[in-house]
């Protein structure tokens, strides 16, 4: 089943992530900064990145500049979990290589319909 | 997959007070005029997670409220505003009034939105004074924001309602070279659209360059789709969300049937934003000033209220290392079990040595496993002081005092139980100490000390015991003062000759402080009898020690946890019980010519200069004592709150640490019985409660029509 790199600071964000991904059957590795997931990822191939932006240690957009120089990660899906609904942060994101972004507050019916669109 | 998200909030709650207790340590430290942007950037993340998650959990007046906070944080963060110290004392409303809510939520109650709304406004003014272009918007943001919140639901149902009428899309899509480096992937779009219809898909190769020309990484493909389908254009829209601003798209509809519900989506929308409207008139309606009570109101109201208004918390964030230790330890036992189960299979005598050196490394493991566990639940103190930068700084300003906090020792560990149950406590003492100990300004000049008094909260290990003392370098005890209260309200007599020591302890009798003195501010006692009572029920203990013009040390003393008591074990007949160890002063063997009869059918004993009451354990366990002569027994004297009670024993036997199990849990509360242990040879002790019995022992005599014993007697 697929793999997927959660990463938020917010343990409450990050259990509710995880526990409906992994009620959907998919791997959930966790991270809480950026750095965490930059190290993560390195360990091997994930299918899905799932992050949030505002993290102490490296922000979101950082990690995904960072992730997309790494072979293993150059087309891997990367789904920015944002409150900002200003363009300012999507585009930023955007620039960095992110595939796309999901508005938090979000359900978990949310988060699964669009990440089962993702990976088809 | 419908998913529980209230299996989330405690650890929502937990986070929140937490990102709360950052914020709030970080705004204390902020100096205006040099402000470190790493402490903006923190308060930013709290106030941010905060606002992400609560709108994820539902929690919408949560949500609504941060969301401003941040908007004027975003502000500072990113340069485009300087902070103010007025900011501050707003940022640090909002952190009690975000406590406040938070706590409501946790109790499941009402969510009050006065206090909240009130702060939005003062944000607002705040947001629009320097945007006027943007002051419109400011407030319909927030009023969108609490919408948003709410109707997300709603909004969902309008859009299904949007289906009906078939229609046929064209949509013309030529992506930027770029996409596949953000990971789109066309096929997934198409996969998508598929599942909305019947999908018809022309590639577009015009873009394709020579084979030589190919880049693998680049897209130069684009594509015409005919899509059949009853899906309104939002859907197709939101398919193509990620790519709409690097690519070429148009998506038009060819064909398609009338579809009515469109009216009906304006309706509905034009009528929730009525509702709204209403609603923030309602609040603006409702009476105002929940602020100004705020700051002119007693200093109770404006310490942080959160210990006294949460539940106690049911789970414990416990640090790795702890738990490695502990999966460690429980290796090492395991190795010890086999080694001795081996030795059992096949024991002869020679190896006796060896078995004892087994049990030995057992008892060793098990004491090593016992410590480790306690450890699970111990917690830095820096949890309980923490509150106090804020508290000291509030309560300094609406004093006109100069103060300067100082915290030693903050990551000194302590039972959890035992940190929940001292905040109160603390919380008085340092009050007090602010509020009666420390001079105006003025006076300590006048004194001859510096303008800003220091208050000290000092945590240390002794033993198996914690000690905290709160030091001020006030004015110190006025023994006069105390010696006269104290006459007035008849705890001693006007001719007794009391050391300075017993004349700082008669702060702590019940009944020194009255009604009138609690608004005195000029003398110590308001409610200090409490503050040893619940030190009391922990098994701690409290003194101060005092000089005048140079302030007061008041000094607590707590086991470190709960669970595991020092016990003194007592024969009496033929049961056994423990004695807390901290509640006993000396043991000695009374001359029959110290002991008295006092009118009443009480026995005195003069220990020294004192009179203390006996009290035969036998009569209220009802048990038969090897002897009732007192001469042959021996005497335990006891701190018992107020005061000294001496009891009457068959026998001491040894001195032991006992693990508490509660008799509530498992039987049910007995009176003067604080729990129960299991000793070394199997038998069940009982632990005694020393104050409730001393009470029962009042009653005792008071129901055979004798005076109470439980008022101070002297030599009459």
């Amino acid at each position: 089943m697929a793999k997927i790199l959660a990463v938020d600071d917010s343990a409450s964000m990050r259990q509710m992530v995880s526990f409906t991904l992994q009620g959907a059957g998919y791997d959930v590795i966790e991270a809480s900064d950026g750095q965490e997931a930059l190290d993560k990822a390195k360990g091997g191939p994930v299918d899905l990145v799932l992050s949030d932006v505002n993290m102490p240690v490296m922000d979101g957009i950082s990690l995904i500049k960072n992730l997309r120089q790494l072979p293993d990660y150059k087309y891997t899906p990367i789904l920015m979990l944002t409150t900002e609904s200003a363009t300012g942060k999507k585009s930023e994101g955007k620039a960095a290589g992110a595939t796309g972004w999901i508005v938090k507050p979000f359900n978990p019916d949310q988060l699964l319909n669009t990440i089962k669109k993702v990976l088809g | 997959m419908s998913i529980d998200l209230s299996q989330f909030h405690q650890i929502f709650y937990e986070e929140s007070y937490e990102g709360l207790d950052s914020m709030e340590s970080c705004l204390l430290d902020i100096d205006c005029s040099n402000v470190d942007m790493e402490s903006i950037n923190t308060i930013f993340r709290a106030a941010h997670s905060i606002k992400g998650s609560s709108g994820t959990f539902g929690f919408k007046e949560v949500a609504a409220f941060t969301h401003v906070l941040e908007t004027l944080l975003d502000q500072i963060r990113d340069g485009s505003r300087d902070i103010e110290p007025d900011h501050v004392d707003l940022f640090l409303q909002s952190v009690d009034c975000l406590r406040n809510m938070l706590a409501q939520l946790q109790a499941e109650e009402p969510v009050s939105t006065e206090q909240s709304n009130e702060l939005i406004d003062a944000f607002n003014s705040i947001l629009d004074g320097s945007a006027n272009s943007e002051s419109a918007g400011q407030s319909e943001c927030v009023k969108s924001e609490l919408e948003n919140a709410g109707s997300s639901a709603e909004t969902s149902s309008v859009a299904s309602d949007e289906e009906g009428g078939e229609s046929i899309w064209q949509i013309h899509f030529v992506p930027d070279e770029n996409m596949l480096r953000t990971g789109n992937e066309p096929l997934r779009m198409f996969r998508e659209l598929r599942e909305l219809g019947t999908l018809t898909v022309t590639a577009l190769v015009d873009r394709i360059p020579e084979f030589e020309g190919i880049h693998p990484e680049e897209c130069c493909m684009g594509w015409d789709l005919l899509l059949d389908s009853k899906a309104p254009k939002s859907t197709i829209d939101e398919i193509f969300e990620w790519v709409v601003d690097d690519a070429e798209l148009t998506i038009s509809e060819v064909a398609g049937l009338f579809d009515t519900s469109v009216s009906v989506e304006g309706v509905g929308n034009v009528d929730s934003e009525n509702d709204v409207n209403a609603a923030s008139e309602s609040i603006t309606d409702q009476e105002p000033i929940q602020n100004v009570d705020v700051v002119a109101s007693e200093g109770k109201k404006n310490t942080p209220q959160l210990p006294q208004k949460t539940p106690e918390a049911t789970s414990i964030r416990v640090g790795t290392d702890k738990i490695d230790s502990l999966v460690n330890l429980v290796g090492e036992l395991v190795i010890t079990q086999s080694m001795l189960g081996q030795m059992g299979e096949e024991f002869t005598m020679d190896k006796l040595a060896r078995l004892q050196e087994g049990l030995a490394q057992l008892e060793h493991n098990t004491r090593d496993l016992q410590e480790s566990v306690m450890r699970i639940r111990m917690l830095p103190i820096s949890f309980s002081f923490s509150r106090f930068p804020r508290m000291v700084r509030d309560l300094s300003r609406q004093l006109d005092k100069k103060v300067e906090l100082v915290l030693v020792g903050e990551q000194t560990e302590l039972d959890k139980t035992v940190m929940e149950k001292i905040g109160d406590p603390l919380v008085h003492l340092v009050r007090n100490s602010l509020d009666h100990g420390l001079e105006v300004p003025a006076e300590r000049i006048a004194a001859g000390k510096s303008e800003t008094g220091t208050i000290t909260l000092n945590a240390s290990h002794q033993g198996g015991n914690i000690i905290i003392e709160i030091t001020d370098d006030g004015a110190g005890l006025n023994k006069e003062r105390i010696r006269k209260k104290a006459v007035e309200n008849g705890l001693i007599g006007e001719k007794d000759i009391l050391t300075d020591e017993q004349v700082n302890d008669l702060i702590f009798r019940p009944g020194f402080s009255t009604a009138d003195e609690v608004t005195d501010v000029s003398g110590r006692g308001v409610g200090m009898d409490v503050v040893r009572r619940n030190i009391q029920e922990l098994n701690g203990t409290i003194e101060v020690s005092s000089e005048e013009g140079k302030g007061s040390v008041f000094t607590i003393r707590l086991p470190l946890t709960l669970a595991i008591l020092d016990g003194q074990l007592i024969s009496l007949g033929e049961q056994k019980y423990i004695i807390p160890l901290v509640s006993i002063v000396e043991s000695l063997q009374p001359n029959a010519e110290d002991v008295n009869h006092v009118a009443g059918g009480c026995d005195v004993f003069k220990l020294r200069e004192d009179y203390i009451p006996i009290v035969k354990l036998w009569e209220i366990l009802g048990v038969e004592p090897s002897t009732k002569e007192l001469s042959e027994s021996l005497l335990v004297v006891v701190d018992a709150g107020a005061d000294k009670v001496a009891l009457v024993v068959d026998d001491l036997l040894g001195q032991q640490q006992v693990v508490i199990k509660s008799m509530e849990s498992n039987y049910k509360k007995v009176e003067g019985i604080s729990g129960a242990t299991i000793l070394g040879d199997g038998t069940v002790s009982l632990i005694l409660d020393i104050s409730d019995m001393v009470r029962m022992a009042g009653a005792y005599h008071q129901s055979s029509k004798v005076v109470s014993i439980n008022g101070r007697h002297r030599a009459a």
